[in-house]
């Protein structure tokens, strides 16, 4: 338990359901990222406004480990992406390139992500996001038990 | 048209800058973290990480009072209507699309939203997997407008 951070946790969860709230208020757009980033390749629908909030995001994660190093990972510790284990004998950009992939199909055909489905789908009681975030929290818990990535 | 006004523009700025900040205040920036959510086999021995479900609960709260104000109003702000989800449908694309994320998630420990505010720091190989994403996703379009094209052939 020495990593749980339950202060920070909340802290930035409520900073993702603000950014939520003010896309949802202001310009009726969920914010789920996988649907904003797929739709900026084609077929490209209203790709100016999903370009400017990708761009925003970027800067103000760069932007707050700048002011709050602290916190870690992006701040005084730089962040790494996981590696093959071992046991699979799959070289590591092989192995990223496989989980990109079927998170790019994934999210495309099951139409959302953890923020669409997971923040914006259940704060609307939406049962077919609530279906969705069962079905991919229980499927990544068990694959993270079957490869043993950590 | 309201998408390319400043105020709609802002609003997405606003909306993403509050999402990065978010993304990197919660930690969710780092892989390794996910995973220690998602190792539930850490439970027994006292190494499971609580902190993701602290993110995504404040994150849906706030986000729930957000669509009780807009079920009050006819419109958002800056647009003339809200782009309410319409498909309720729980069918197979849904499942397996879910399940699909849910591999890929779990053998990496990146989401969207951590994979693109991850630019922010580039850690090594975050360009294959944002390529492939990206063709993924390209990918997941084609089967799903064909399925659509089928239903209409079928009807």
């Amino acid at each position: 338990m020495e990593s749980f951070s339950p202060l920070s946790a909340a802290l930035g969860g409520s900073l993702i359901g603000l950014a939520a709230a003010v896309l949802w208020l202001g310009n009726g757009r969920i914010a789920g990222i996988s649907g904003i980033f797929g739709h900026l390749l084609p077929p490209v629908q209203s790709a100016v406004w999903r370009l400017v909030f990708l761009v925003a995001l970027v800067l103000a994660a760069f932007v707050a480990a700048k002011l709050f190093p602290q916190l870690g990972v992006g701040g005084v510790e730089p962040p790494r992406l996981v590696e093959a284990p071992a046991a699979w004998g799959i070289p590591t950009p092989i192995w990223l390139g496989i989980a990109g992939l079927l998170i790019g199909v994934g999210t495309r055909i099951g139409n959302g992500c953890t923020s669409g489905h997971g923040v914006c789908g259940l704060a609307r009681l939406s049962v077919r996001s609530l279906v969705a975030v069962v079905v991919f929290f229980g499927v990544a818990i068990i694959t993270v038990t079957v490869t043993g990535v950590v | 048209m309201a998408a390319f006004k400043l105020p709609y523009l802002a609003t997405a700025a606003l909306s993403g800058a509050l999402f990065g900040a978010g993304l990197y205040v919660s930690q969710m920036v780092d892989p390794f973290k996910v995973l220690r959510f998602l190792d539930f086999t850490a439970i027994p021995t006292g190494g499971w990480d609580p902190s993701l479900a602290f993110v995504i609960v404040p994150a849906i709260v706030v986000m729930f009072i957000a669509v009780q104000i807009g079920n009050r109003r006819t419109a958002p702000l800056f647009d003339k209507a809200f782009n309410t989800p319409t498909n309720t449908k729980i069918d197979a694309p849904l499942v397996g699309g879910a399940a699909l994320f849910g591999i890929g998630w779990g053998m990496s420990g990146i989401c969207p939203g951590p994979a693109i505010s991850l630019i922010a720091f580039v850690p090594d190989n975050l360009w294959i997997f944002l390529a492939t994403m990206a063709i993924g996703s390209f990918i997941g379009s084609l089967v799903m407008s064909n399925t659509r094209t089928q239903k209409l052939a079928d009807a």
